[in-house]
């Protein structure tokens, strides 16, 4: 390996960025394609698969045996509202790799005791995306929890603009009418909110806050792993 | 485990910046119970020095000669490791599974 091609390799991960080192097991030849490059590659459906699953692997090309290693950012997720919701989340997030955060400025929900082990910013979401909490980007989910707009709104807002491969909002059909139209109002097109899922989750029947944040989870990982690759802003 | 295959990658680049001979050993195959999933990284110096690990340390002493010679040889290697290839290799794997090794110097 050449040490260029190395430097390159840890520069996308510390950029979290997604990228594929290709290497020709027999001569050692390599070549490091960027997510951005994946689209346009020779071998474009296989490392797309790559990349959803974010596993590497030896593939077989016209007889050559090629390896794959795999670079995908570690995925976070972002909750808006120190909720139940959100402290029925906790285990199962973390039990799914899901680097969680929760923001949320009510200081009586946002407790430590509510939440043991986890990151709590008990701050506004503009306030704490770029500060305490690092910039949204799109392997990030966001899933905003509160019900109350003043809250909501700017974390859907960040969410849309970062590109988050997922952006889930709790609320009604009608509630969520209301958000569409105030987003609009914002400068966000019907292509840009059509992103946001609501209601969120998958349709599982959910009732309890336990099974409300196994369908939000669920919902998270379908859209990670089905997708070729994020979504660009 | 104490490094993440991340910390390794950038051992390999740190170490080699500062003028050492660097060899990069991945796991690019694994059938049955291997004890280290495809992509896992060791990295090795030209005096046997090491960070990660291929196996559950099974095989890294195997790994890490291959590695020194593939340092001075320049030719990256594949090495198989596991129960059927105990003779060939000394080395095997306690837990029957069966791994492949990609062993290449950082130029």
């Amino acid at each position: 390996m050449r040490a260029e091609t190395l430097a390159r390799l840890n520069a996308e991960r510390a950029a979290r960025r997604a990228a594929i080192l290709v290497t020709d097991i027999a001569d050692g030849g390599q070549r490091l394609v960027t997510e951005d490059a994946v689209a346009a590659d020779p071998l474009a459906e296989i490392l797309s698969r790559h990349l959803a699953s974010g596993r590497s692997g030896l593939i077989e090309v016209d007889g050559h045996k090629k390896f794959l290693t795999v670079q995908v950012p570690p995925v976070r997720l972002v909750v808006i509202g120190a909720v139940h919701i959100s402290q029925a989340m906790a285990p199962m997030a973390a039990a799914l790799d899901l680097a969680l955060t929760v923001i949320d400025p009510r200081t009586a929900f946002a407790t430590p005791e509510r939440f043991p082990g986890v990151a709590l910013v008990p701050e506004w979401p503009d306030a704490a995306l770029g500060g305490a909490v690092p910039a949204l980007d799109r392997y990030c989910a966001l899933a905003a929890l509160t019900h109350d707009p003043k809250i909501d709104d700017p974390a859907l807002r960040s969410a849309l603009r970062a590109g988050c491969f997922y952006v889930g909002a709790l609320g009604s059909r009608k509630t969520h009418a209301a958000r569409l139209a105030r987003l609009a109002e914002a400068g966000f097109s019907d292509s840009e909110t059509a992103r946001i899922r609501a209601p969120i989750g998958l349709a599982i029947g959910a009732v309890s806050p336990a099974e409300i944040a196994l369908s939000v989870l669920g919902e998270i990982v379908a859209a990670l792993r089905r997708a070729p690759c994020p979504e660009a802003a | 485990m104490l490094s993440t295959d991340s910390d390794i990658l950038a051992a390999a680049e740190s170490w080699r910046r500062n003028g050492r001979a660097v060899a990069l050993a991945t796991v690019i195959e694994t059938w049955g119970s291997a004890p280290r999933p495809v992509g896992s990284h060791l990295v090795v110096d030209g005096e046997g020095n090491f960070l990660g690990s291929v196996s559950g340390g099974c095989v890294e002493g195997a790994v890490i000669t291959e590695a020194i010679e593939v340092i001075e040889a320049g030719a990256p290697r594949v090495l198989e490791f596991g129960v059927a290839d105990e003779t060939a290799w000394r080395a095997g794997l306690s837990c029957g599974g069966r791994i492949r090794v990609f062993v290449e110097r950082v130029e």
